[in-house]
């Protein structure tokens, strides 16, 4: 069992965050989520905090909250995201900066701020949730996609920064995976998208947390930059 | 405060973050040959010179900041 560590999840209150949230606190790590604006339905043994990424004072200000509450952040695992799906020729500017800002740069946001702690106390873990479509591209997706393979670079840069203080920072790439997300597209979409997976179904939330976990845990300690797929084998060799 | 009290508070800064000597922080001594310490520590120690004096530092003001005498006479400049 490894040192209870002081967890920070973003966008926590659901889907794979909120699986995630709750894997750390069942280890009995001290484990804080942030959400944009609805509260987690469930959030017994959760720390939540209300935090927009896209706001960097708000990121500071609920930064000093778990700090208070639970003590400096340990790790940090930048899940929140959102989509904004469209065709290139229908997709607006705002279509596409906004969701950088929210998937992107709110990543680059939270891991400045969170390094400040780590880097004194010579200790931490960054994980990143990206998608595979940041690879392989997802017709309709091209924002998300652009914002997803942005943060392997973003990450790999801060492993490389960052190593010398013991700080190890990683990314999974999730595939399609049972979540709301998912569920707001049309059923033979999601049908599609498991036929396309060559384990035949979509992921659970609990098997992307079970990664990052790991990643988090004494057992990666010599893990950094990498980007590990939970994706039923669907972009491997991508 | 005196030019000596400040030091010594410049001093115990340095070797609580660039863990080295007191000895060591000379006004001489160079960042990167002398005191071992990498562009990382540099920034760790600017913002704890920040904390200290309640000061801040602009990242273009370090350029040529290569000893402890250069960023000692920098955070007097902002007092």
């Amino acid at each position: 069992m490894s040192t209870p560590r002081t967890v920070l999840v973003t966008g926590g209150n659901r889907g794979i965050g909120l699986a995630t949230a709750k894997q750390f606190a069942a280890q009995g790590h001290r484990v804080a989520i942030t959400y944009r604006s609805e509260a987690p339905a469930d959030s017994e043994g959760l720390f939540a905090v209300r935090c927009d990424v896209t706001d960097a004072q708000q990121i500071d200000d609920a930064f000093a909250q778990i700090d208070k509450e639970l003590g400096p952040v340990e790790i940090v695992v930048s899940n929140a995201g959102i989509t904004r799906d469209g065709l290139v020729l229908r997709m607006k500017d705002d279509d596409f900066t906004d969701v950088l800002d929210a998937n992107l740069t709110a990543g680059f946001r939270v891991a400045r701020r969170a390094v400040k702690g780590m880097m004194k106390g010579r200790w931490g873990r960054i994980i990143f949730v990206s998608s595979i479509v940041g690879a392989a591209g997802q017709a309709g997706q091209a924002n998300y996609a652009a914002s997803k393979a942005g943060l392997v670079g973003l990450a790999r840069s801060l492993a490389k920064e960052f190593a010398s203080r013991n700080i190890t920072v990683n990314i999974v790439a999730p595939g399609p995976i049972a979540t709301d997300m998912l569920d707001a597209l049309p059923e033979e979409r999601r049908q599609a998208m498991a036929e396309a997976v060559p384990l035949g179904r979509l992921g659970s939330p609990d098997e992307v947390a079970g990664v990052i976990c790991f990643l988090a845990s004494d057992a990666a300690a010599f893990v950094t930059g990498a980007v590990i797929p939970v994706d039923g084998g669907m972009a491997m060799g991508i | 405060m005196s030019d000596q009290d400040l030091f010594e508070r410049f001093k115990r800064r340095a070797v609580e973050v660039l863990s080295v000597e007191d000895g060591q922080v000379k006004l001489e001594a160079k960042f990167a040959d002398d005191l071992d310490a990498d562009s990382l520590d540099l920034v760790e120690f600017v913002m704890a010179l920040e904390e200290e004096f309640d000061i801040n530092v602009e990242e273009q003001e370090l350029e040529g900041v290569d000893t402890i005498g250069q960023a000692f006479e920098l955070v007097k400049s902002k007092i």
